[in-house]
């Protein structure tokens, strides 16, 4: 049998190679970094565990939904994130956080300037009692010393990344209250990303609200995870499979699934999770 | 953990909307049986019975279909339950385009009759692949009632048995026809029927392979039939 040599062939061969050196490549490497890795988390009211042993990452610039019942540790979880039990005494985390490698839950932490770097929204709006302007800007003095027009200009930035600009830029002087609770939540999330944090932690934020309310705080949500890393707490199931890009189902204090929100809600590996997503849970 | 909904309306609209499914495939299933009955025993009198019930099938379609939407829209199911409601929604219109193929069956079988031609096209593999058709969607049906994957992936298996038997019978009736051309008028209905028939097979494949998207959520049309039965083993 005679062996023809074909001159392309070593460079045939040595695309193939780097093509699928290339798929080994992006098969191993997330399209984005995890901002967030939350490793083996113990959480404790006082000899009450309210979270057992917790594992999962948070991706960068997505949206990542926290479902389950009452009581079973989503809000928690979002608190521990950045370390709002610390206000209270006899409560304590156990485990890893890493915020970009840096664990938060080291005593050492400045839990300011964490705050700073990880806002929170709440269920219920909470708008400071001063002007719409002072809202926004006196979380922004606590941490930079800005000019008045270098101010004005960042109160502007918040109000437009929060859809809440044409609407309130007439009465900036105006008292944050008398917005209505739409209008308020979106101040609070203004206020959030006016100190330039890499992650929003979204509580229940619409569940006093309105369905038109709820979609502008939906369409936000969309729109703020160009830039921030966003994890939302919601009672409201269909607003996880609306505006997220993962889901984590948790009961008990445990994270029982966590998967990509397509998967979780059109098919659920864990039989816990197709209960509760379907209405089956008593 | 339970296995109903803790609205036991959305359970019996589910439950509805299966019934209504079943109900559509046993009106369908009667359609094929008594399409071939007229087509075996050519009885002009039965062509019109399956013609006449025809739009009673048409009606069910959209009635399944308004059900589904209206479920979508009140309950906005998530998991098996959108896989479900999702599989209805498709199998009706399989069903409805079954519904079609038997009436093209009894168009075709009177149009034979109303000719008046004699012919001697033998048409063993047309009432074999009819018997095949009536089985399969019957068993599909089962198989949807039951949730039965194991039952859903025969169906699929044995569906190319009846594309077989049509490839068989196309190559016989070309010679029919190139023997004696006065027969092509009545070759050409006896094609349409027998694509008919095959048709029929298609839609009962389908509708098995929803049932298996319903229980294992895995969307198995258009994969080879080794990847199928893996799929339905998982």
């Amino acid at each position: 049998m005679r062996t023809v040599f074909n001159p392309n062939q070593n460079q045939a061969a040595q695309v193939l190679t780097e093509t699928l050196m290339d798929n080994l490549t992006e098969a191993n490497t997330p399209l984005l970094p995890n901002a967030l890795e939350i490793k083996n988390l113990n959480f404790f009211y006082g000899s009450y565990q309210g979270l057992k042993n917790i594992n999962l990452n948070i991706q960068e610039q997505k949206v990542t939904a926290f479902i389950g019942p009452s009581g079973c540790g989503k809000s928690t979880l979002l608190r521990s994130i950045n370390r709002m039990y610390d206000l209270y005494p006899g409560q304590r985390a156990e485990g890893e956080i890493l915020f970009y490698g840096e664990n938060i839950l080291a005593p050492k932490q400045d839990l300011n300037l964490l705050r700073s770097r990880i806002g929170m929204v709440f269920q219920k709006p909470t708008p400071f009692p001063m002007s719409i302007y002072e809202n926004i800007a006196f979380g922004v003095r606590l941490y930079e010393k800005l000019s008045k027009a270098a101010m004005d200009e960042r109160v502007e930035w918040a109000l437009k990344k929060a859809a809440l600009w044409g609407e309130a830029k007439d009465k900036l002087k105006q008292s944050g209250l008398s917005l209505s609770g739409g209008q308020q939540q979106r101040l609070c999330i203004a206020r959030g990303v006016a100190v330039k944090p890499a992650v929003l932690l979204l509580d229940e934020p619409t569940s006093a609200l309105d369905p038109i309310s709820t979609g502008k705080i939906e369409e936000l949500i969309n729109e703020l995870k160009n830039e921030y890393t966003i994890a939302i707490v919601t009672h409201n199931m269909q607003q996880a499979a609306r505006v997220s890009d993962f889901t984590a189902y948790m009961y008990l204090g445990e994270l029982v699934e966590f998967g990509k929100t397509d998967e979780i809600f059109i098919k659920p590996k864990r039989k816990e999770t197709e209960d509760y997503i379907t209405g089956r849970f008593g | 953990m339970p296995d109903k909904h803790l609205s036991s309306q959305f359970d019996s609209d589910l439950n509805s909307l299966c019934s209504k499914l079943l109900e559509m495939g046993g009106m369908v299933e009667s359609q094929t049986s008594t399409a071939m009955r007229a087509f075996v025993d050519m009885d002009i009198e039965i062509c019109n019975q399956v013609i006449e019930r025809e739009k009673a099938v048409n009606d069910f379609e959209i009635q399944v279909d308004s059900a589904c939407t209206e479920i979508i829209a009140r309950r906005q199911p998530t998991a098996r339950d959108l896989r479900l409601v999702m599989a209805v929604s498709k199998a009706i219109t399989n069903l409805e385009r079954a519904g079609d193929e038997a009436e093209r069956v009894a168009k075709r079988t009177k149009r034979i009759i109303e000719s008046g031609h004699n012919h001697n096209i033998n048409v063993a593999e047309i009432k074999l692949s009819g018997q095949m058709a009536i089985s399969l969607l019957r068993r599909s049906l089962d198989a949807f009632a039951r949730l039965d994957t194991i039952a859903a992936a025969e169906v699929v298996r044995e569906d190319k048995q009846i594309d077989e038997e049509f490839r068989a019978f196309v190559r016989k009736l070309i010679v029919y026809m190139m023997e004696d051309p006065s027969l092509i008028t009545t070759g050409l209905d006896m094609l349409t029927i027998a694509k008919a028939i095959e048709r029929i097979g298609d839609h009962s494949k389908n509708i098995a392979e929803f049932v298996i998207y319903i229980v294992k959520g895995a969307d198995v049309r258009h994969i080879p039939h080794a990847d199928l039965v893996r799929e339905v083993q998982k």
